[in-house]
């Protein structure tokens, strides 16, 4: 039929897009996590990952912290956006924006400008003399906190857009007749809008958890040279070690982890619910 | 204040920006009365229901709930329910749930809640519904749900927002008389909002006609339809000729170049006024036995009767027949006492009640958009 060869022609590109960029890079990786260094069949890459669990646990962990925070700032901004007039959702809409506009890289250079020892915020601290605290300084840089709040700050767009997107689609005649029917603002809340902002949580949390995980340059800037993460040991492997096959099983493993992760997010959010968008 | 009053506004006025919505509106609604604000869109007749509700609040004004003044009050603390035009039924909630969400606000024990929904159910038949998913049911099923969630918090008031705008017009019939038959079983008062006036007229014990954020008319259906205080509520509620007349003495009226015996009085004399006359109340008659006379311009078949646009002295009636006269021939008008009705002048006066623009392709077309609506 005409109309399918239409469809097809059209289709054609992103397909081509989506066969050279997506599916043949992650059949690389699945091949070379499953090779050794002679290009044989091997499972010792594999196994060779047990000895990095801890770093892996712990960026899922630290992704996962990090995502929380983001949710529980993102979410009452999001609301407030949505019920807002449209030239204050336009003005805020353009306030989240604006730090993308700035290469991630140098956002988290100038968040660590700002978190140093001797950086922006402990010199003004310094600098004021604050009665009773002579000395008065916070170690911020090189701590867990510090890369968690380096994967807010850089995510957090990610998760408010797809909330503010499905909060602006919610009727306020639903929270309306909620009302009439004798909710309560926190009842309204629980029982309305929670529910339905469900399916940009579930994308929110996934924009924010799936590349907070697999990080390497804010743990290695934020987090110091002895800190890192999986991204980091993939990151090495590649780039210093040489080792591909390990680096391709380390990532291998993360994939999968990724996706135990957002199962079991769907799970927990419902998973029939239109509007949100999973990876 | 009357004994049976439940709900009294005193003095509502409200504004929306430089608009003003609602001027000084002074309403008694008695309890267990069927009432209907009746006006054209824009008339403030739903901004006045979202006060009551509470979703609005009044600039000016009083709202009383049995005499307590409710200002202050939030919707979800006030004795009201609503019945929205889009239904607002909670898309991620099934029937069952829709149904129980103002019980359980209510903290009631899940028994009584489910007793409470098959009962609520099957007061609007919907028996057997309760895990079915809002998104599978038809609009009027939607609208059965909604009824069934906001009686079963047992208000003293429901308000319904134009409930059957969205309906066909065969199930709009039956949805009006079931609505009635509910609001006489339960004994509470109903506060209906519409635009259609012969829906207003059907189900009413009282109907309350506004314009322009003022209310026209307050009176029973038939109050207002035999005897509508201007000409705005004489046009709006059903087909009216209104001429420009003289009140010659008590029961004395002229118009339209001759003299009728009519059964108004109290005015001044030779003080001018507006007559009505409803098209089906002039009788045809030859035209030598005739009070006045006129030319037939058309002539349309409606099923039950003939509608003619009749020029009299150039002002163009509207006159319904069953019998068939041709276009262009000329006939007699008789009109009997009972059917002349003699109103003031109003800001309304001339605005309203002659036919000259209308014709059947105008009168199709609108017809078509009310359907779309």
């Amino acid at each position: 039929m005409k109309n399918s060869l239409t469809k097809k022609i059209v289709a054609a590109p992103y397909l081509l897009w989506a066969a050279i960029f997506i599916i043949v890079p992650l059949i690389f990786v699945v091949y070379y996590s499953l090779v050794d260094a002679n290009g044989s069949f091997s499972l010792d890459s594999i196994r060779s990952i047990g000895k990095y669990s801890d770093i892996m646990l712990n960026s899922i962990w630290l992704g996962f912290v990090a995502t929380i925070i983001s949710l529980l700032i993102a979410y009452p901004l999001a609301y407030i956006m949505a019920r807002t007039t449209k030239n204050m959702q336009r003005t805020m809409m353009m306030l989240v924006m604006l730090p993308m506009w700035m290469n991630l890289l140098i956002r988290t250079y100038s968040l660590m400008i700002l978190l140093q020892d001797t950086g922006i915020i402990n010199s003004l601290l310094g600098a004021i003399h604050l009665p009773g605290a002579n000395h008065l300084q916070f170690h911020m840089i090189n701590t867990r906190g510090a890369v968690i709040l380096g994967m807010v700050y850089n995510y957090i767009p990610y998760m408010i857009l797809p909330l503010y997107s499905i909060m602006a689609k919610i009727d306020y005649g639903l929270i309306e007749a909620a009302q009439d029917l004798g909710a309560s603002k926190l009842q309204v809340l629980r029982k309305i809008i929670l529910p339905l902002s469900l399916p940009g949580i579930a994308s929110g949390f996934t924009m924010v958890f799936v590349p907070s995980v697999s990080t390497f340059y804010i743990s290695k800037k934020l987090g110091g040279s002895t800190f890192s993460l999986i991204g980091d040991i993939i990151e090495m492997q590649f780039k210093s070690a040489n080792n591909y096959n390990l680096g391709a099983a380390l990532s291998l493993i993360l994939m999968v982890l990724i996706l135990i992760c957002m199962a079991i997010m769907n799970r927990f959010t419902g998973d029939d619910d239109d509007g949100g968008v999973l990876i | 204040m009357e004994e049976n009053t439940i709900i009294e506004l005193r003095h509502i006025s409200k504004k929306f920006g430089d608009e003003t919505i609602l001027d000084d509106i002074c309403l008694n609604i008695k309890d267990k009365e069927f009432i209907t604000f009746l006006g054209p869109s824009g008339c403030g007749k739903t901004t006045m229901l979202r006060i009551i509700a509470g979703f609005l609040e009044a600039d000016d004004g009083q709202v009383l709930f049995e005499g307590k003044d409710i200002n202050a009050l939030p919707p979800h603390k006030r004795q009201v329910n609503t019945i929205f035009q889009r239904y607002q039924l909670f898309p991620h909630l099934n029937v069952y749930e829709n149904i129980a969400f103002g019980l359980r606000n209510k903290r009631m024990k899940e028994r009584d809640i489910a007793k409470k929904v098959e009962e609520m159910l099957a007061l609007v038949n919907l028996r057997g519904f309760q895990r079915r998913d809002i998104a599978s049911l038809s609009g009027g099923q939607q609208q059965r749900v909604a009824i069934a969630r906001a009686l079963a918090v047992e208000p003293r008031v429901l308000l319904l927002d134009e409930p059957l705008a969205a309906l066909d017009l065969k199930l709009r019939k039956d949805m009006q008389v079931e609505l009635k038959n509910i609001q006489k079983r339960l004994g509470i008062t109903f506060v209906f909002v519409t635009h259609d006036q012969q829906e207003a007229l059907s189900m009413s014990d009282t109907v309350v006609v506004m314009n322009e954020g003022k209310i026209q008319q307050i009176g029973t259906p038939l109050d207002i339809y035999n005897e509508p205080q201007n000409a705005f509520v004489a046009d709006f509620i059903g087909e009216s000729n209104i001429l420009d007349g003289v009140m010659l003495d008590d029961f004395k009226a002229k118009f339209s170049g001759a003299v009728f015996q009519c059964l108004d009085k109290g005015f001044a004399v030779n003080e001018s006024v507006d007559i009505v006359v409803r098209p089906e109340d002039v009788d045809v008659v030859p035209v030598e036995k005739g009070e006045i006379t006129g030319v037939i311009t058309s002539n349309t078949f409606k099923g039950i009767h003939f509608e003619m646009i009749v020029d009299i002295q150039n002002f163009k009636w509207m006159i319904q027949t069953t019998d068939y006269y041709p276009v262009g021939s000329r006939i007699g008008i008789e009109i009997e006492p009972d059917a002349i009705h003699v109103m003031k002048k109003s800001k309304y006066s001339g605005m309203y009640g002659d036919y000259s623009s209308f014709s059947d392709e105008l009168e199709h077309l609108s017809d078509l958009e009310e359907e779309e609506a």
